[in-house]
């Protein structure tokens, strides 16, 4: 299955323009599992610097966890003071404790202007954009998160550190 | 797997423990039949989890997604209600499986239903099918690639 539609201008990227390989995480704030994989995705980073180029698009399963829809459009809000990768890098740290208040402490911490980022956290163009991402990954066949998508393929081997590292160097 | 273009059996069962559903009530619209093996499973996002999300872009298809597994009207009450999810789920439970049977996805070994889909047209005809490892939820892609085909003007 590949990824529909490919990595664009819309998604938020963080690593090397001239990456030799790309990752694409599907992911929920609210899942454990993706939990578990957000130190992992932080060490492959590390480890490959500017050979990995790393997309996160939201999947939210918001039956299951009420507060998924509210941290990815806060994400996406924060994108909008150029601090996406901050963002979701505070809210996976702090996954056990997504309300509201504790969400806009994190903007707080982060010095965002946090008039504009309240405003944009309810605006309906990104909760637009959050939908558009969990609909292109029912699309691309994503099933549960994460899931991820190597160079635009969903990639269905383990993605502990170890194995996840060595599949992406074979394909440096 | 029964053929695609062929009638889909009619079937009664318990959809709430005083409810039973037919699938003939059903007609008038697509009808998207989700075996599986067993309530409560484990994974997060696991395949029923899915489906309670994308039940929107079903509907935009004038489709209803049912659940079905051997597990009985009360169990299915209580799973319904922990992970909230808003489509129903029929029983399978008296005489066990034999709904399953007759859309032959029955395990006969583990006593339980196979991963299978079934998209069913307004007029109650199959028009697409999956038989799913077991192991893997299958996603909703396939589902809605076969959705968006039987919307499309016919030639």
């Amino acid at each position: 299955m590949s990824l529909k539609p490919a990595v664009n201008k819309t998604d938020n990227i963080e690593g090397g323009e001239k990456a030799l390989v790309e990752l694409v995480e599907y992911g929920d704030y609210q899942c454990p599992h993706c939990g578990h994989a957000y130190p992992i995705i932080k060490k492959i980073q590390k480890a490959l610097g500017e050979k990995l180029k790393f997309v996160f698009r939201n999947f939210p399963l918001q039956e299951i966890h009420p507060s998924a829809v509210l941290a990815a459009v806060a994400s996406e809000a924060a994108a909008r003071q150029n601090k996406f990768w901050q963002m979701h890098d505070l809210i996976f740290e702090n996954q056990d404790n997504l309300s509201e208040e504790n969400i806009l402490a994190l903007a707080q911490s982060l010095k965002l202007d946090v008039k504009k980022f309240e405003s944009d956290w309810g605006d309906q163009k990104l909760l637009d954009k959050v939908n558009a991402d969990f609909e292109s990954g029912i699309r691309s066949g994503v099933n549960g998160t994460p899931t991820f998508f190597i160079n635009g393929a969903k990639y269905t081997g383990s993605w502990e550190y170890a194995d996840l590292l060595a599949y992406l160097k074979s394909l440096i | 797997m029964l053929q695609v273009g062929t009638m889909a059996p009619e079937f009664k069962l318990h959809s709430t423990p005083d409810q039973k559903l037919k699938l003939s009530e059903l007609k008038g619209k697509k009808v998207i039949l989700a075996f599986f093996p067993a309530d409560w499973s484990p994974v997060c996002g696991d395949q029923m989890a899915l489906y309670n999300e994308t039940l929107k872009y079903f509907k935009k298809h004038n489709a209803e997604l049912i659940g079905i597994s051997v597990d009985s009207k009360w169990c299915h009450l209580a799973f319904a209600q922990d992970r909230k999810l808003h489509f129903p789920l029929l029983a399978d439970f008296e005489p066990k499986g034999s709904v399953s049977k007759l859309y032959d996805v029955y395990d006969e070994v583990e006593g339980q239903s196979q991963r299978a889909l079934y998209v069913i047209d307004e007029d109650g005809i199959i028009r697409w099918s999956y038989l799913s490892p077991v192991g893997i939820n299958p996603g909703a892609d396939g589902i809605l690639d076969a959705l968006e085909e039987l919307d499309k003007p016919k030639k």
